[in-house]
This record gives C-alpha cells, structure tokens and sequence, in this order.
C-alpha cells in the first residue's frame, strides 16, 4: 500500500523550501521517528521524520532540489504494517484529499503574504541619494541584521539582548551571525523574562550603554510594557533633561499566519500614544536599514516595530556607507492625484497594490508609507490631502483609537477645508484575531477593502 | 546538554524564619525528604495508563502529520515524550472537583482530562466542530466541563491564572485543588514569584507542576537558570518543592499521590518538578540545531515512558498481542479524530464578531 511522502510545512508561513538531503535511499525501512531527510528554508534547517512503518520506495525528488513546493510528493513508502492496516489504510485518502487542499492552502496564506507591487518610486530618485548610487536588493530581515551590525562596529556601547538571539540566531533569524562577530559579552541570550530585561537595558541605557532589546514578538513586550513607559520614556522628561535612555526596543509586532488572537497583535497605537518615545513601523528593507541606524543612534527611547511577514521579502536598498534615514518623516511611494491612501508597515504594501488595481479603472492615489508612528509626519499627510481632496488610512490592525483615527482626527482639525469626503479608515475587523482559516482571512485588512473604500470616497 | 532523569531528590525545608509556620509542613517534606513511593498499580490501571499515554502519542503524531500536509497551521507545539508527566498526575486527581491550567503545549494535557480527541483535532485544524469553535487554534483551548482552563500562549501567564484557580477553589471551600503545569522556561518569568509569594502567604491549593524537559526552544535549562534545580525553585518562599523522574508514570503517579494530600488537607501549595524531555522541536518549526540526534535517540531508546511501562506489562505476563491490540484501538481513535477534523466545515463567518462580549451594549 503506497503512502505519498510529501514536502511539509515547517512553519507557519513557509511556501516552499531545498530538499538539502536525504537520509534514506530507495529500499530502506523506516520507522516512525526516522528522520528521512533535511529541508532548508531561507529562516532554517529542519529534519523531516518518518510517522509510519515502511519501506522506502521510490525517491521523486532529488537532494539538493530547490523551490520545492510544499504539499508536492517528495517519496513514495509501501505501509508493511498489516496487523494496523485497516486503520493505516486511510494514508492515500488523505494524501488524496491533501491534493484537493492547495487551494484551501493558498487561501489561508494571507493576502499581505503575496509579493507586493514595486513603489513606483525608486529609491534612486530619492533626493538625499546620490546621483548614480547602485541599488542592491535584500531581504528586511537582512537589512535589519545590517543595520545591527554597522551600529555595533561604529559602537562599543550597542549591545542586543533577548531571547533566542545568539545561540539560536534569532528566533526568526534576524540577528543571524551577531554572536560570531561580536561575541558572547553584546549578543546575549536571556531567560523567558521580558519585564525582567526591559528593565535591565532600560538601567543599562540610563548607565551608560546603547542596548537593543529583542522581543521574539511584541505581543511579549505586554510583559515589559511598563519598564517601556514608565521608565525608558518618562526619564528624561522626570529628571529634567539630566537622565536619558538611549534604548531600541525591537520585534516582529502585528498579525503573522494563523498563530491566533494572543499572538497577532499591532502594538503602534498603543505606543504611538506615549509621549517620550519613538515609534518607528518600515515597511521596505531600505527604511528598516536607515531607520534602524537612526533608532541606535539617537539619544531617544525608540520602539520599533517589525513584521515578520515581511522579513523574508526583498526589496532594493541605495548602496550608501553609512545609509541612515532621519525619524519623522513619511514617504511618498506613488505619486497620485485622485486620492490619498495613508498606511506603514505591512498595510503598505496592500495599500500599494490597491493603487496599482485603482489605476486600471482611473482612479490615481498618492500613497504614503508614515513609517514612523511618533512623531508623525503631519506636514506631508496634510500636503497631499491638500492636493488630493481625499483620504483613505489602511491599517493592519483595529480600528479603535488607532493611527487612522488619529490621521482622521489631524484632517478635521488642520485639513478640514481641503476634504471633499470624509476619511476612511481601512482596518482589520474589531475582534480577537481568530485561528480559523477562514475566519482570520475575514477578519484581516487587504487590498479588496481598500480599493472599496477608496472608491466610496471618490463617489465612484 | 540533557542531564539524565533524576530520581526524586530529598527536600530540605529551609531553616524557619521569623514569621512562624503557618502550617505543619507536609509529611512528605518534613520527613527528610520524599521518599515518593513507586505507585504500585494494579494490571487494569497500568493497562490504562499505557492506552492513555498511547493516545497522547499517536494523537501527536498525527498533528504533526497534519501539519505538514498544511491542515494544522501557525505554531503547534507536540507533547511527544512528556506522556507519562500529565498521565501520571491526571489520573490521580478528581475530575469533577480540581482544575488543570497549562500553556500552549497542551495537547496531552485535554486528552488526559478525558476531552474527546476528535474536537481536540478539529480545533488544530480550524472547524466549527472544533473546542473553541475554530477561533482558538493548537495554543488557546479550553473546556471548563472538564475543569480544564487552557491552553495559554504566553509563557507564565498560567501560573498566576492557576494560583487565582486555586484561590477561588479555597474561596468557595469547594475542596478542589488546581494543577498548574508550566516549563522549565515559563519557569524564569517574573509573575511565577510573585504568584509563589502569595499561594504560601494564602496557603492557596495549588500544586505548581513544572515539566523540566530540559530546554525552552533552544536554550537548555543551564543557560537559563541561576538555580538549575527547580524543584527548589519555591525554597526561598516556604514552599517545599520534589524532583521527581517524569519518565516514569508510576513514578510520577506515586509522588503526586503523596503530594495530593498534603495539599487536600490545607497544607498549602507544593512544586513538583517533573524531569522529562520532549522529542520534538519546539513547535514544528524548530531547525533543533541546539541539540545533538543522539541526544534525543539516546533518551528515546533508554527512557521512553511508554517502552518503560510496556516493560513492566510484559513483566507482569501481559501479552504482546494485547498491547498490539491496543494500540490498533487508540489508532483507530485518533484516525477517527482526524478525519472528523478533515471533514467538518470551517467556522460560518458570523461566528467572526461572537463571543466578543457576552452582553450586548
Ligand atoms: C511571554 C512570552 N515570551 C516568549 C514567548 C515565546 N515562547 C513560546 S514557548 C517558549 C519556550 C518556553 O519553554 P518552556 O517554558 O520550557 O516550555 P516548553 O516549550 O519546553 O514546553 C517561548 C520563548 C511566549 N509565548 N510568551
Ligand atoms: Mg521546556
């Protein structure tokens, strides 16, 4: 009785991943445990194990194989188990039933997973980028890592501390290879203790040092939240100018892939709310370098937020020494005169896709990423509206006394005459994100909705 | 590196403070130790807890197939290993009366509450038909029906949760005793001391369940712990603590027999360590690099709790053929349980915006 091995998941939002070897050839027993083979993905190695009893049969894909699909049958296994195998006997169905899954499969992958539509507006036309700078493309995750590492060579007093972030590389692989360039005594692994270490980089800032402190998500920084506030971000203020706290609190924040409503989570107006703190949310690999530079190099508390659906994607970056962005400025990635679309982090992305498909039907928006949350950029939010007439805020998160009720707020009150519709805001839906496929799709932010909203404003 | 399974270890009560005992100390602490006995089963309740640790196994393998075949999504974190801890404790407690809180490892734990694997599975998979109606997912599951209160994904929070389960326990005088099981990592947080604190200054009935499996993701237990023995974890608040080998479930059942009725009797909250070990990555996915094959291969061939009781059954003139028997009827359970997860409908979409609030404003 053949069962179909095939290419698992490994992760929540893997898609693909190298077949790096095999452990087994054709011929071989295998019992349940086994490990069968060794997959790369671009986060990980991981070992595949044997659930059944059997015989190898066949090998369909070869080591070394990359891109390989997941769901697509990697080898084939003869069951020998007969005393369980009627109840062995249901493999194939669901091996069969696992092919009439890809679509589901797909449609659990959230729409943000989707490769987003280029800015229209390269890097290279920035003005602060030299003439004739080459652009280079890399990963978020990359650039962050980067960005680390430039800071901590410039730095001595720039230490990363956190959980998983040295031996382990980084419990989603941002702070790969830190440890073997800068050892054990500045890339520090810490116990399960948020409030604990927020505490200590927050003393360790007012001593002296630069820290950055990893949450492995910000959904663990509620642990930590007051040593954020009450202490990185009142210091200076309480103690007159005399105390500072230089200090990045840094993370993956926001929804991921179906990890449920204690882990999915967008921690920007919660932050955004707090003055004494900076609050930093890039969207592209260039902004994450630039920004990062700037979070490490300035005297201020910054809380900068990640996405981790967004690590893996690559975007082209100016090949600049040194490539520091300053903080409080929003960016323009598509020029239009139609309609403004206001969004940061991952709902950029969407934002920018929803422009591209507004395009096709005439309608033409400006979209502008924030990319930090405090303090906002309410010059060109307002400037574009000034030209536009119109604003829609996609956000990936909920809508109460969000960042777009507070870009809302700023249009009534300094934009009023400009508006020629009211301002819609673009947001998940306001519940606890659920688990369920179907139910997390429904419940999170996507292009479809914006372009609905857009076309609302534009009474079209 | 995993230190093997210790035996259970003597507890030295600390030296008595000003304030005055608010209680006699447990016999088995103040005895000069635990000398936890071996629970001496009769054949019928090995068999049972040979099927029920079987269940747990195949119940997990199965998640993991289906993970990777893309039904189950997000983290799902296998139990695969630990079987004998929570088989070992959970059948010596009263399921009508105590309470049971963990965190997002939690498969094992709802199985041994008696919760019926199928609407365990369709919750890993997102149905309706699932324990949270598809809205928790592997790591937020719960049945208060079976005293069971989750199924939590922050690490720690459980601990504090259980200590006010066992509040309200002593409250309410309803003699019910609540297990908090947490891991060696959940074991550094903050709130774990605080809620120490006060489960003594209370004298709360709360037995603290820590499952030692030697590493929290990748960060073993000594990378991590100033006091690596953390059944003395509770020394410094009063609260005598037992190490004892979570390998073994008759090992396990006998301690926490022991325990059991000291803290019935008013006795306060007492902390078992549990040494175990878990086969699988963290969740499903975990590069493992932090740890040795042969590491796991070596635990898996000496210690295994299943293999270990299987020993003992044979031993004991049990036949081969009706443990294999056995095990055809737990894998018909949890083939069952699969494809009932497989087949039952995802969630309407107006079950989005239910349970939010449970009145309407
Ligand atoms: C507050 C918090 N911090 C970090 C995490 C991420 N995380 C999930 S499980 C885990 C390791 C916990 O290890 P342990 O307590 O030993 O339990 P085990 O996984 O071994 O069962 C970590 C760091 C989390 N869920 N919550
Ligand atoms: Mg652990």
């Amino acid at each position: 009785m053949a069962i179909q091995l095939k290419m698992p998941a490994l992760s929540p939002t893997m898609e693909e991943g190298t077949l790096a070897k095999w452990f087994v050839k054709e011929g071989d027993e295998v019992s349940s445990g086994d490990i069968l083979a060794e997959i790369e993905t671009d986060k990980a190695t991981m070992e595949f194990e044997a659930v059944d009893e059997g015989v190898i049969t066949k090998i369909l894909v070869a080591a070394g194989t990359d891109e390989v699909p997941v769901g697509a049958v990697i080898a084939e296994m003869a069951g020998e188990d007969e005393e369980t195998g009627p109840a062995d006997e249901e493999k194939p169905a669901s091996a069969s039933k696992a092919e009439a899954e890809p679509e589901a499969t797909e449609e659990v992958k959230p729409e943000i997973m989707e490769t987003a539509p280029p800015a229209p507006i390269s890097r290279a036309d920035d003005p602060s980028v030299p003439a004739g700078t080459s652009l280079v493309s890399i990963t978020v995750r990359e650039a962050l890592r980067d960005a680390m590492a430039e800071e901590m060579r410039k730095d001595d007093t720039v230490f990363v501390m956190g959980e998983e972030v040295a031996e382990y590389q980084g419990a989603y692989k941002v702070t790969q290879g830190l440890l073997d360039e800068f050892g054990p005594k500045r890339v520090i692994d810490t116990p399960i203790t948020e409030h604990g270490f927020a505490g200590i980089g927050a003393g360790a800032a007012m001593g002296g040092l630069k820290p950055i402190v990893e949450f492995m998500t910000f959904n663990f920084a509620m642990q930590a939240i007051d040593q954020i506030i009450n202490s990185a971000a009142k210091t200076n203020y309480m103690s007159g100018g005399q105390m500072r706290c230089p200090i990045v609190f840094r993370g993956p924040n926001g929804a991921a892939s179906r990890v449920g409503a204690q882990h999915s989570q967008n921690y920007g107006p919660w932050y955004a709310a707090v003055p004494g703190l900076v609050v930093i949310a890039p969207y592209d690999a260039a902004d994450a370098k630039g920004l990062l530079k700037a979070a490490i190099q300035t005297p201020d508390p910054v809380v900068f937020l990640e996405n981790e659906l967004l690590y893996g994607r690559s975007f082209e970056i100016p090949e600049i020494d040194d490539y520091t962005l300053p903080i409080g400025k929003a960016r323009i990635m598509r020029e239009g005169s139609d309609v403004t679309i206001v969004s940061y982090s991952i709902g950029v992305g969407l934002a920018l896709e929803a422009a591209d498909n507004l395009a096709g039907e005439g309608i033409e928006a400006e979209v502008i990423d924030l990319r930090t949350l405090r303090p906002l950029d309410t010059e060109t939010v307002l400037k574009s509206l000034a030209k536009t007439n119109r604003m829609v805020v996609a956000e990936e998160g909920w809508p109460t006394c969000s960042i777009a009720s507070e870009i809302v707020a700023l249009c009534m009150e300094q934009g009023f005459d400009d508006l020629d519709a009211p301002v819609m805001r673009v947001t998940n839906e306001d519940v606890p994100l659920p688990y369920a496929a179907n139910l997390e799709k429904a419940a999170l932010i996507d292009s479809a909705r914006i372009v609905a909203a857009v076309k609302k404003v534009c009474y079209r | 590196m995993a230190k093997s399974p210790r035996k259970t270890t003597p507890v030295k009560k600390p030296a008595a403070a000003k304030r005055p005992p608010a209680k006699p100390k447990p016999a088995v602490h103040s005895t000069g130790g635990l000398k936890a006995p071996i629970y001496s089963a009769s054949k019928e309740e090995m068999l049972d807890f040979y099927e029920q640790m079987l269940l747990i196994r195949r119940f997990e393998e199965k998640a993991g197939q289906l993970y990777g075949l893309g039904l189950i999504g997000g983290f799902c974190h296998l139990y695969i290993g630990q079987e004998a801890v929570v088989t070992g404790l959970q059948t010596a407690i009263n399921p009508g009366k105590d309470s049971v809180i963990t965190g997002y490892r939690d498969h094992g734990h709802m199985l041994a509450c008696g919760i019926d694997p199928k609407i365990v599975m369709a919750e890993l998979t997102g149905r309706a038909s699932g324990i949270s109606k598809g809205k928790g997912g592997s790591m937020h599951m719960f049945s208060v029906d079976h005293g069971f209160y989750g199924g939590h994904g922050i690490v720690g929070a459980q601990v504090s949760l259980g200590t006010g389960l066992a509040f309200a326990h002593k409250y309410k005088e309803d003699g019910g005793v609540c297990l908090a099981y947490f891991g060696d990592g959940a074991s550094n947080q903050g709130q774990v001391y605080e809620s120490f604190n006060m489960a003594e200054l209370w004298q709360l009935p709360v037995i603290f369940v820590i499952e030692n499996n030697q590493y929290a993701m990748g960060t073993s237990v000594n990378r991590s712990s100033a006091e690596d023995q953390l059944y003395r974890r509770g020394e410094s608040f009063r609260i005598p603590g037992v190490q004892v080998d979570g390998m073994d479930v008759l090992a396990v059942r006998g301690a926490v027999e022991e325990v059991l009725k000291d803290v019935r009797s008013g006795g306060g909250p007492v902390l078992m360590e549990l040494k175990t070990y878990r086969y699988r990555g963290h969740s499903m996915s975990d590069p493992a690099k932090y740890r040795s094959r042969d590491e796991v291969q070596d635990v898996r061939e000496k210690s295994d709790p299943i293999e270990r009781l299987k020993a003992a059954l044979l031993k004991q003139g049990v036949k081969e053929e009706d443990l294999k028997a056995l095990d055809k009827k737990v894998r018909k359970t949890v083939m069952e349980a699969a494809d009932f997860a497989e087949e039952s409908p995802e969630p309407a979409l107006s079950e989005l915006y239910t349970n939010v609030l449970v009145e309407q404003y």
